[in-house]
Formats: structure tokens, sequence, C-alpha cells
């Protein structure tokens, strides 16, 4: 069976699925619990300065959008960082890190942006017999009105700047966790890169308000009346994170440095992904949020079984295999030639394949043949899109066939090219770099 | 003698009293909002749908279903009625598996339909409690339309003349609207006084007067209505009831299947309805079902539907036969009604012949059976009475025995027009009366108008 033994920024953990900084992992009895079901690790939810703990509101913290049965698709939360006290997490972090040695624990921390702050509270973390700290740069919502969180990681001089406090302070691993609220996420990654970070996480939650309820004109969730706007995760979050976890893992400047991967992991396709396009290990939490600790045992075996079936002996095998491929648009292979192809036998003839083509793209599938209900690719008219594929409610039904080197592409007359062939050669962009 | 269950003849109170509310609930009870959410959801809101195609009335399945699904149960409902006024009984009533339900593209990708039908109800139910009128009478237009029965044909089209702002006067026969809602449709289907709730609905656009106990060619006649009025449309049903042509069926216990639903739908005390302790319904379509099953839940100890063909040819739908399995009625096929058996003038039994088919006809093969019944209900179909028509002066042209119409439902007579089950070429559903209702009503409209 494949070895998911994990080593991240030399920290140790039975498998890659930590549980992420957040409300599951805010106190022993839950982090202990989350231990007993399999995790391999968990960042303990964000500590303050020493003194009165932060509070939290009241009323609802949480929002979210739902899919088809109340299927939950985002949430999204206005919680702060722990509202306890510091010292009752340190005693409680100590005495869980005695219980499950084998297990990886690292903290994550939040204090204004002040050198004597970051470097009151390191050793008191060190102490604790903690694997590592990870800073948090990602919350955008309360804390970074007072200029920590996410206000620390829109501003890559402060990442630098705080993550060398912590690096000359610490003999503990430093993981910086990005926030997603900026234009160029590799940026913040370059500037905890420079001043010596062990490794980056990400994404934090990204900006957002679920909903407006349309009686009371408040935005949701709501307090008194009030909204505030909360930060975004869980499955819908997902494609987002993947992007700006590849955006750094394929950068020359940061090559090397390791990414905890974040952002809407519920599945073990979903780790895999993460894993396939950089990510050395993996943090979660709106799913063990919405179906409780139990969901990693289904990570760990999905992750192991694909990984036996395709031959994957240990995560280094799949860690940044996808990185590669992915390229700038301008390097896409132009002579590549895809149709659409609907397998009538598994048709449910819904139309939504033609009357998307039909309204909004190429009018390129039938509606009828012969008087009959029938949908099929005109291959003369179609681009290849996808969107049918995309709209289809039977999985399998529509696939993308690539036309063979040498074949007629019916739509343009011209015979597919077995040559590798991008934008920057072809004739049409003025920029081209004429092949002489 | 014994009691209850096991007494003998026809007899009443054969169950505990607590049973009858019980087995007469709503067979599909209403779904709740997180149900009509859940399934909504479902709908794949499906291009030129299918289901939409299969609708008599052509209702916007997939629109109504997305505003159920977007929370919006009331324009759902007005999507519905849109074109279908009584869209709050057709949800109950219509053999949803054999219409839209059976087109539903989930059926064909799992064989598990969207519940078109149920969500319907949500829909309807939800406007229908909220008593929400989405239409007005139109301006007075000055025109009077005699419209002859107020079922579902008559009610549908009364409906679409008062929006054309015509003043409606409808002629009922019996004492109670509704027509075959009120009396011909299986209780369970239909509770809690739905079908006079819905008359009310309909008729609450204004502009539509009941004349109740009017009977064409009894009190009223139709050369009259045409003379009084600027049209007359006729939805009076089918009245007749078909013979079982078996030496014999004169004698008491012998029963028209639709005339002891229509006692059943109007009994108080259900208590007191007396069913048979055996009983055979001869009949392969929705009204031998109706009867069978209810004769069941009156407490009947045996009942068995014989039909003089196979399970493939029953008019009545696979749903329907395999509820009335459920209710422990016995479904028997290729056995048709030989003889009559009785004993001082009551029905004892019925001798059955066996049939075949053989060239295409259907042939008794001379065996027979003999099954013991204290109760036989015939429901081999209804027909048209067409005395009460051309009693009254004017020929009104019949085809297959009822009334001849064309595309637009009007029939050979100047400024009259029909629809519903006494047209020719119906297929005896509420949905399709309500369509040839609403049709009526417009191309009467384009007649007055122009």
């Amino acid at each position: 069976m494949a070895d998911i033994r994990s080593v991240f920024a030399g920290i140790k953990s039975p498998n890659p699925f930590w549980l992420a900084s957040a409300p599951p992992t805010d106190k022993a009895y839950n982090v202990e619990r989350a231990y007993k079901a399999g995790w391999g690790g968990v960042v303990w939810k964000t500590l303050g300065e020493d003194g009165p703990p932060v509070v939290n509101v009241n009323g609802p913290r949480y929002g979210a959008i739902w899919g088809a049965d109340r299927r939950l698709l985002g949430l999204n939360n206005i919680e702060l960082i722990t509202d306890r006290d510091l010292h009752l997490n340190l005693r409680e972090i100590k005495q869980v890190k005695k219980n499950w040695p084998d297990r990886a624990l690292v903290v994550s921390l939040m204090v204004p942006c002040e050198e004597q702050a970051w470097k009151a509270i390191l050793p008191l973390v060190e102490e604790t017999g903690a694997d590592g700290v990870e800073l948090n740069f990602g919350c955008p919502h309360g804390m970074s009105e007072r200029g920590m969180g996410s206000a620390v990681g829109q501003v890559p001089d402060y990442v630098e700047m705080v993550v060398r406090w912590c690096k000359q302070t610490t003999r503990m691993p430093v993981i910086t966790k990005l926030t997603p609220n900026i234009t160029d996420i590799r940026q913040p990654a370059r500037a905890a890169h420079r001043a010596g970070s062990d490794a980056v996480s990400l994404i934090n939650t990204i900006n957002s308000i679920t909903g407006v309820n349309l009686d009371t004109f408040a935005p949701e969730p709501t307090i008194d009346g009030k909204g505030s706007h909360g930060g975004f995760c869980g499955p819908a979050v997902k494609p987002i994170a993947l992007h700006m976890v590849s955006e750094i893992a394929r950068d020359p400047e940061t090559a090397g440095l390791p990414i905890s991967g974040i952002g809407g992991i519920t599945t073990w396709r979903d780790a895999a992904e993460f894993l396939a396009l950089g990510a050395g290990n993996l943090q979660v939490c709106t799913a063990a949020m919405t179906y409780g600790f139990k969901v990693v045992q289904e990570m760990i075996e999905g992750l192991q079984n694909w990984m036996d079936a395709k031959g994957h002996a240990s995560l280094d095998d799949v860690i940044g295999r996808a990185a590669p491929n992915l390229r700038e648009w301008q390097h896409l292979n132009l002579n590549y030639v895809a149709k659409a192809r609907i397998d009538q036998d598994m048709c449910i003839k819904c139309g939504r394949c033609h009357i998307a083509c039909e309204d909004t793209s190429h009018q390129a599938i039938t509606a009828m043949v012969d008087g009959k209900r029938h949908f099929e690719v005109m291959e003369e008219e179609c681009v290849g899109c996808n969107l049918c594929v995309n709209v289809c409610p039977v999985d399998g039904c529509i696939d993308m066939v690539p036309l063979a080197a040498g074949t007629l592409d019916k739509r343009t007359g011209a015979t597919v090219s077995a040559d590798y062939a991008n934008w920057t050669t072809h004739p049409n962009n003025p920029m081209a770099a004429a092949a002489k | 003698m014994a009691d209850g269950l096991y007494a003998d003849g026809i007899a009443a109170g054969r169950l505990p009293g607590e049973d009858y509310e019980k087995n007469f609930a709503d067979l599909h009870p209403p779904l709740d909002g997180h149900e009509a959410r859940v399934e909504a959801d479902r709908c794949y809101f499906c291009y030129d749908a299918p289901c939409m195609t299969a609708c008599p009335t052509s209702i916007d399945i997939p629109m109504f279903i997305r505003q159920i699904a977007t929370g919006n149960a009331l324009g759902s409902a007005k999507t519905i009625f849109d074109q279908n006024i009584l869209g709050g009984m057709c949800a109950r009533v219509c053999p949803t598996e054999t219409l839209c339900e059976e087109a539903c593209v989930r059926e064909e990708a799992e064989g598990k339909p969207v519940q078109i039908g149920r969500l319907q109800r949500f829909a309807t139910d939800a406007a229908m409690q909220a008593q929400r009128q989405f239409y007005q009478r139109g301006a007075a237009s000055g025109k009077t339309v005699a419209i002859v029965g107020a079922g579902p044909a008559g009610l549908a089209c009364a409906h679409r003349l008062a929006m054309h702002g015509h003043a409606v006067t409808i002629y009922e026969a019996r004492e109670k609207s509704g027509g075959l809602n009120e009396f011909g449709i299986a209780a369970y289907k239909t509770p809690d006084g739905f079908a006079q709730a819905e008359v009310y609905y309909v008729t609450a656009i204004g502009g539509i007067t009941i004349e109740r106990g009017k009977a064409l060619g009894r009190d009223i006649a139709l050369a009259e209505l045409a003379r009084a009025h600027d049209a007359v449309f006729l939805g009076m049903g089918l009245a007749g009831v078909n013979a079982l042509r078996a030496e014999g069926e004169d004698v008491d216990g012998v029963e028209n299947a639709v005339d002891y639903i229509a006692m059943l739908r109007q009994a108080d005390d259900l208590g007191r309805l007396p069913i048979g302790r055996r009983v055979v319904v001869i009949g392969g379509g929705m009204t031998a079902i109706d009867a069978a099953v209810q004769a069941r839940l009156l407490g009947a100890e045996e009942v068995t539907i014989c039909y003089r063909r196979g399970q493939e040819q029953m008019n009545a739908s696979q749903f329907e036969q395999d509820l009335a399995a459920s209710k422990g009625v016995a479904i028997r096929h290729w056995l048709q009604p030989k003889r009559v058996i009785a004993e001082n003038g009551r029905v004892t039994g019925i001798e059955l012949e066996y049939t075949v088919l053989s060239n295409g006809r259907l042939a008794g093969t001379g065996e027979t059976l003999t099954l013991k019944a204290d109760q036989v209900f015939k429901a081999i179909g209804q027909s048209f009475d067409a005395a009460g028509l051309n009693g009254s002066g004017a020929a009104v042209a019949l085809t297959g025995g009822r009334i001849q119409v064309d595309g637009e439902g009007r029939t050979s007579m100047p400024k009259v027009w029909a629809g519903g089950d006494c047209i020719a070429g119906g297929d005896d559903l509420t949905v399709s009366a309500v369509a040839q209702g609403r049709d009526g009503a417009e191309s009467i409209h384009r007649a007055l108008a122009g």
C-alpha cells in the first residue's frame, strides 16, 4: 500500500491531512477527537498576544451558500482568533502534544505587527513542544481592521519583516499563511521566502458576503440587523486555491518552498489535485465542519487507493506532477483540435447541450433530426468549447474527442497538423516572433 | 351471523370507525417545503421539455418547478394556472405516470422521474391556501355564454371566458358543481372537499353564475340556450353506462361503478356505506380500479377485477394497477362476464368465460369460471347520452356516439362548442377536458370578437 507519511517543512505526520487553524482546533477536546479520528496533524486555532482575549459576536458567526439538496458549497465566517486565555491554550497544547507525539501540532499566531509582540509569544509556544508555528497573515475580517491578519498579508514588505523577526527568534519551523485577497499571490510568497520562511500555506479565506436578507435588507450573517464581510471557504473556493497554489509552485523565485495546500478540500480527489499542483501537504476545515472529523478516513483511504492503482509509492511521486503542465495561454497548442461527441446511448434528451450551444455559443448541436428529438454535434460548427460537456447532467455522456493529425477539421476546412504551434508564432499575432 | 369484516352480503360498518379516515386519507400526502425544494432541485430545466409536450394543457413545467426551487411558490402557481386553472385537481388526479412523468428525462436516466404532480400540488396549494387570485374578470363585453356542465371542461371554459369579459351561466344537472371531480374520482385522491374548494377558487374571478339542478333536455333546451346566448359550450360529460351484456344482470347488487363512487364521494359517514363481502368489478380502466380499491378500503374481504383482455391492454396505468394490488385487489385477465347468478333477486355470483385473441379478435374459449359475489360493479366504460341534446330540437352531429367537433371545439351546430368527455376522440382525462374547455373559450372569444 502507498506510503502517505508526510514530512512537511521538517514536520512529520502519519498522513498529509492536517486540520487548518479554525474552530475545529480551538481546544484540546476537539483536537484529541480529531487525532482519534485519524487526522495527521492540526494547526491550533490562532493565538493572540497575552492579556484579555478577543471577544466574538454572540450572534451568527457563519453564513453559507448551498447547492441542490442544501449541500453546503461555501461557508463564510466572521469569527476572530481564539477567544480563550493564551495560557490555557498553551497548557493544552503542551499536554496534547505529549499525548500524541506522532501527530503534527503547529500553532497559528497573530499578534500586532510589532517586533516585540512576536518575540514575546514565540518562546511561549516553543516551550509547549509544538512542532512549528503558522503566521496568520490571512484572516480578512475583524482582526484585519486592527492591522493584523490579511492587513499584513496584503503588504509583502510587512510579510517579509514579520517572518524575519520570527526566524530570528525561534528554532521552530515557520509557515507563513497567505491571504488570497491580493492581486498576485506570488508577491507575498516571495517576501516570505526571502525572509527565510520554511513554508507557506494557502489560501486563507476570501472576502465575502454570502447573501442579503430580503425582508430586512441586512447582509448575512446578520447580527442585530447588520452584517460584516467574512472569510469564504469550502468547496466553492477550491478552483481559486488550486490556481494560487500552482502559481507559487511554478514560480522560479520560490522554487523548493514547501506549500501547504488549503481551500475547499473535501475528498481524496481534491487532496490529490492539490498535491499534483505542488502542495506538500493539505489542510482541511470546512469538510470537517460540515461532516465531522470522520471524513479524513475517506480521504486517507481514497488517496492510498488511487496511489496504489496508479503505482505511486509515496507522496513525493505525486507532489508537483501537474505543475509543469500548467502553461501560459500563449503556449497552448493551437493545432490541437477537439470536437464534442454525444454518446447517443447515454443521452437522456434533456436538451441542455443544445440550448446552451444555440443560445450562448456556436449553434453546433441539433435539437431535432428527421422530426425526432435528437441531439448531435455538427462538427462543421463545433469549436470544441466544452460548454456542452459542462452543462450535461449525465457524467460521461459528452466527450471532447481530439481530431487525429491528418484529418479534416470540418469547421475550418483545414487538415489537422501534427505539429505544435502556439500564439507566439501565429500569423494573426502582431507581436509574433516570426520564425525565419 | 358474523359482523364486520365477515358479514355476508352487502353490509355497512365492516371496519372499526377510525379505519375509514385512515384508509381514505390522501394517497399522496402533500410535500412539505423542504421536500418540495429537494424534489424541485432534481429538475434539469430541459430545453423544449418533454414533460411539457406530454401535458395536454402544456403547462410550462420546467419553469414552475424552477420557481418552486427559488422559493417562489406563488409565481409557480401562476405559471400553472396560466395554462390550467384546474391545476390543483390535475395535480391530484392526473395519471402523471403516463403523461409528464413518463416523459421526464429522469425517467429515462434513472427510472425515477421528477415528481411533477406532487410539485404542482405544492405550488397550487400554496396559492389556493393564500386565496391568491391571479386573474381579473375582463371588462364586460356585453356577450353571454351558456355552458352545460360544471365539470372540468365547463369550469375551465367559464374561467377563460370570464377573463375575456363575457358573462357566463353554467347549467349543471346535479345539485353540486364539479362534475367528475366531485362525483367520480376516488376519494383518497381528492380528500377534504378539495373539488368544491376548487370550484370556489375558479369561479371567484366573477362573472360566472352556476345554476344547479338544470339538466339539458329536462330543464333546459339547447335551441333555447343558443337563442338566448351569444354562444353555448357543451361540457356535460358522459351520463350513460355501458351494459355488461351478461345474462341476468338486472338483479340487486349489480351496480354501476360510477354511481357507487358518486355515492361514496357524497357520503358523510363512510362507516354507514354498505359494501359487499365479496366484490367483483368488471372492467380494466381507472373507474374499475377506483371502485375496486375503495371497496377494499371500505372493508370488502375479497375484491376481484375481471378484465376481458390482457394486462397490457388495461386502460388503467401500471401505477393504478400496482396501487390496486397493494390494497389487496386481485386483478384477473382474459375473463368476460357471461351470466350473473342470483338467488331471490340478489346477486350471489358471476360466471365468467375465458377469452383469447384469435386473429386480432377477442373470442370466448367456452371454458368458464364462477366467482362468488355479493356485489358486482360494472366499469366497462361510459357512453354519451344524446337524448337531452337532439331532443332539444336542433341537430348536433355525433361521431362514434359522441359529439363531433372540429379543431377549435366547434360542433356542427352554429354558436355551439363542446369539450370534455362528451366529445368524440377524447381520452377521458380531467386534464384534457380542461384543455378543451380553455381552448373552446378562446375559440368562442375569437368568434364573439370577430
